[in-house]
């Protein structure tokens, strides 16, 4: 850790707090009190105070900085999570999101009030069509499942609309977890197609399941292998043939901007992970945001409302009779928008290709350093990340987990481990565009010097991790004797 | 670029180290057909202080709360935001982590949400709070889905006084699973309970009450939590948890599930997002729960130490079969209600809400002096309230604009049985100038 220096800590703020400390401040009240409380019934009046802590400014400033310094980040750490593009939060889009006008503006404020913030979604809109080769983009999804649901709810809302009852989703069995989550929970049967070895799409077992009640496919591309499937166009116009719609999990988009657009790869919809190719940062897990795309005969289902221009006004529209509805109370992650929108004016078109150009090269230059000491899940070359397998080392009682530990140690955040489900021992390296050579370089040792403690002295792996605040956690215990909440006990 | 390391020699080097050429012998599975021949059609990059000359003239096109003086409120509320909060969630730590899938490694954040759920479940008086949810609509429509997944049953009673725009969030989300939502209405601004008595049934798998309410009135909980449970359905309560320190918390008044948009502990106005969807419930349904839950536990050498648990419920495990398909949460904003909770405590959320409710009744009086305008509900309310209007509501507010105020939410757009209405938030932060300023301001325009 970089700050081992410092004792070990191991409070919460419960366990800070003292009788009568405080950190806030607040006016004494220019008007009467106790009138309002007297209007307000005793039965709705809270009886015993919450048991909220009592601490100093300095206390919950210097709490918070300490449990920060427990934490890996991109801003501390190579961070090559796999499926995630852990790439740099450029600190402008912090300085942008936080523009009083952006930051302090209320969502209900009359358009005629919030002319700025509606032009800058309906810009952004149009440039994430236009990376994605799509015709309307809809800004409202939280994060890239809420997106999801919306681009199947929106097929669903189009098959009805047409008059025709469908009632299966294909998606393959190298999907990520959301995607047959999200389709059950807009009312579809989810029907798992299988990949061959390679993770490409088992075209055979895909035509074999297109009947005429699907749907949907549904598939991410690259594919979670890491590689460009290079069918898809055929299977585009396989699953149109057969009236199925197709939809692309944008989660790796950062692969492909500038170089091929989901809409002229045949798809019918698409959503973007904000918080991975545009660069908003992923906060510990979260906010994201997942807009979501469609090609123009899927348009009139976008949720509502849609922000549209009308000559020189920018408005919400709501008259959209055929809308899937709302997903969010108001407009979107706007804040999240902010970011993006700074990201792309900051790249232009000729920087966001460069940056797949770059992203692609990193990960092959990482694939083919690494092809020697594990095994590579797909044949390259790949995409913006490559899949390894740590079968090899398994057989020496050293696992993907193993090795995600001793990562750790060794300066690291670790790749996403035993995803996708089809890979055995997967470590999914996705290290983006903004890493420079010397840290690819320092990372691949690090592996290769792993690779070969699996073979002369595992025992050490077992360990890891060391350095961190704590070493490997009772995960059985924490399911089975859940402690969810402070009690007062340590 | 400034974002792209590498350098002409380096990306030689790396091609040579593959053994091509170049990238695109790199792209070679991507059909040609489907290549992009043309540069992407964007607007051109732009230096960094040229972005922020743009971005400055984009915000200054919005009326923000800085600059107006804000009576809006419907679900967003300007509430008073500590200085540190922003300062310790811009730490890159926090700012620059994700989902702390190795736990060894990301205990700071663990932590954090460990302290939330702690707070959140205090506060509403729940059993157990999960790390968050998107925002206030959708952590209702999650809990709807999960008393049908509860108890099997197909319909949802919701009263005719929750927020219209989370309706709407419900109507979507209930859409998949087929849940039918029948509405009991609220016609004196509060929830009829002999409606809800005649809706409420053995078909009904919850009854969603909202206290305060859209209109701003207190329900009654309790009486709503009867009728619920002597049909065998569950309670929901949308509840805003920065008003917990003064109401009463909806866990002591019979909620089975606690929902609602946490904005106020915190969070940027923001024009609507990203916001904090607060959810907490009863221990009987902590298996069924939607989204990430931290637990605490000890690692090897018997040290305390946290982790997510329970995650036998989520997609990336249970996939179609998940209690729900959320993956993230909110961490960020969870964490900034975690500091604005630590930094208020136990006796600043108390004042918070009594200032609140101090001007807010401040202003319901001076408001309502104004000739022609009334106050459209008679009953008890907490921050927020309905006005009926003697003239139409949205040019009452947009002449109040030109005086920098933020008059309130006209209700026409969301709920047209009360075009005549202006719904009015007052928060600690208003001022008994501000209030005047107001009341002079509406007497103008509405004579």
């Amino acid at each position: 850790m970089p700050y081992d220096n410092q004792p070990a800590y191991d409070r919460l703020v419960f366990e800070l707090s003292s009788p009568g400390r405080m950190a806030f401040s607040l006016p004494e009240s220019d008007v009467p009190v106790e009138p309002a409380l007297a209007a307000v019934p005793e039965k709705y009046r809270r009886r015993q105070p919450a048991a909220l802590p009592e601490v100093s400014e300095l206390d919950v400033v210097r709490h918070y900085s300490r449990l920060s310094q427990m934490n890996y980040g991109i801003d501390t750490h190579f961070y090559p999570l796999g499926s995630c593009t852990m790439k740099y939060n450029p600190r402008i889009n912090e300085d942008a999101a936080r523009l009083a006008g952006f930051a302090r503006l209320h969502p209900l404020a009359a358009e005629a009030l919030s002319q700025g913030a509606l032009q800058l979604m309906h810009e952004l809109a149009g440039m994430l069509a236009e990376i994605a080769g799509m015709d309307g983009v809809s800004l409202q999804p939280a994060a890239g499942a809420q997106g999801e649901l919306a681009g199947v709810l929106m097929i669903r809302a189009y098959h009805e609309a047409r008059g025709e009852k469908r009632t299966k989703v294909l998606i393959p069995d190298s999907a990520h977890g959301t995607n047959p989550a999200s389709t059950a929970l807009a009312g579809y049967e989810v029907i798992e197609v299988k990949s061959d070895a390679e993770g490409q799409v088992d075209l055979g077992d895909l035509e074999r399941h297109l009947a005429a009640d699907v749907a949907a496919f549904m598939i991410t591309v690259p594919n979670t292998l890491g590689n460009f499937e290079p069918r898809v166009t055929e299977i585009a116009e396989l699953c149109h043939a057969r009236g199925a719609q197709v939809y692309m999990d944008g989660a790796n988009l950062n692969a492909i901007l500038g170089l091929t657009r989901p809409g002229d790869l045949g798809f019918d919809v698409c959503h973007f992970n904000l918080h991975k190719t545009f660069t908003t940062p992923h906060g510990g897990g979260g906010p994201g945001a997942g807009p979501v795309g469609v090609k123009a005969h899927l348009e009139p289902f976008l949720p509502v409302p849609v922000v549209a221009r009308r000559e020189q006004t920018y408005v919400l529209d709501w008259k959209r009779p055929q809308s899937i509805g709302k997903l969010q109370a108001f407009w979107g992650n706007f804040g999240m928008h902010v970011r993006a929108y700074t990201y792309i004016r900051t790249m232009g078109a000729d920087g966001l290709r460069a940056v797949s150009e770059n992203a692609v090269l990193n990960a092959n230059y990482v694939m083919k350093r690494l092809e020697q000491h594990y095994d590579v899940a797909a044949p390259g070359p790949c995409m913006h990340e490559c899949v390894l397998s740590a079968r090899k080392q398994k057989k020496l009682g050293v696992t993907a987990m193993d090795i995600a530990k001793r990562l750790l140690d060794l300066g690291f955040y670790a790749p996403s481990t035993y995803f996708p489900l089809i890979v055995e021992e997967a470590l999914m390296i996705e290290p983006t565009e903004t890493e420079s050579k010397e840290t690819l370089d320092a990372f691949c040792e690090a592996m290769i010097r792993i690779a070969r403690e699996a073979e002369t002295a595992p025992e050490a792996i077992h360990q890891a991790p060391v350095t961190t605040p704590v070493r490997r956690l009772d995960q059985t215990r924490a399911a089975r004797e859940p402690n969810l909440r402070w009690r007062g006990q340590r | 670029m400034r974002y792209l390391p590498n350098t002409p020699q380096n990306q030689r080097a790396m091609l040579d180290a593959i053994g091509v050429r170049s990238v695109e012998d790199l792209l070679v599975k991507i059909p040609a057909k489907a290549r992009l021949s043309r540069p992407l059609a964007l607007p051109p990059a732009l230096a960094e202080s040229d972005l922020v000359r743009h971005l400055r003239g984009l915000a200054a096109r919005n009326a923000d709360a800085d600059s107006f003086t804000c009576f809006l409120g419907a679900g967003a509320y300007d509430h008073y935001v500590p200085s540190p909060i922003s300062h310790l969630v811009l730490r890159g730590e926090f700012l620059t982590a994700y989902t702390p899938y190795q736990p060894e490694a990301s205990q700071g954040t663990l932590r954090t949400i460990y302290e939330y759920q702690t707070m959140i479940a205090e506060l509403t008086g729940m059993d157990v709070a999960n790390a968050s949810i998107y925002d206030g609509g959708s952590s209702l429509a999650e809990a709807v889905l999960m008393a049908h997944a509860v108890n099997g049953r197909g319909e949802i009673a919701l009263t005719g006084a929750v927020n219209p725009l989370y309706r709407r969030v419900v109507e979507t989300y209930v859409d998949g699973p087929g849940l039918r939502l029948r509405e009991v209405p609220a016609p004196a601004g509060v929830t009829d309970l002999d409606a809800a008595r005649r809706v409420v049934g053995g078909k009904t798998a919850a009854l969603v009450v909202q206290s305060p309410n859209f209109y701003g009135c207190l329900e009654d909980v309790t009486a709503a939590a009867e009728i619920a449970h002597a049909a065998g359905a569950l309670l929901i309560v949308v509840s805003d948890p920065v008003n917990l320190g003064v109401l009463e918390a909806p866990g002591r008044q019979g909620a089975d599930v606690v929902v609602g948009e946490g904005q106020g502990l915190g969070v940027p106005l923001g024009f609507g997002g990203p916001y904090l969807g607060v959810f907490a419930a009863k221990q009987d349904f902590v298996r069924r729960l939607p989204g990430r839950l931290v637990g605490a536990t000890v690692d090897l050498d018997g040290a305390r130490g946290f982790a997510l648990t329970l995650q036998t419920r989520e997609q990336h495990i249970r996939r179609a079969k998940a209690t729900s398909n959320i993956c993230t949460n909110v961490a960020l904003c969870a964490l900034m209600a975690t500091i604005y909770l630590a930094i208020l405590g136990k006796q600043g959320l108390v004042r918070v809400g009594e200032l609140s409710t101090a001007k807010a009744h401040y202003a319901a009086r001076r408001l309502a002096e104004v000739p022609g305008v009334t106050l459209r509900f008679p009953q008890p309310f907490f921050k927020e309230f309905t006005l009926k209007l003697p003239k139409s509501p949205e040019r009452v507010a947009a002449r109040l604009a030109r005086q920098n105020i933020l008059a309130g939410l006209p209700l026409k757009g969301l709920d047209r049985k009360h075009a005549d209405c202006l719904l009015v938030a007052v928060t600690e932060k208003r001022t008994k100038d501000e209030i005047d300023a107001f009341a002079d301001a509406l007497g103008k325009a509405v004579a």
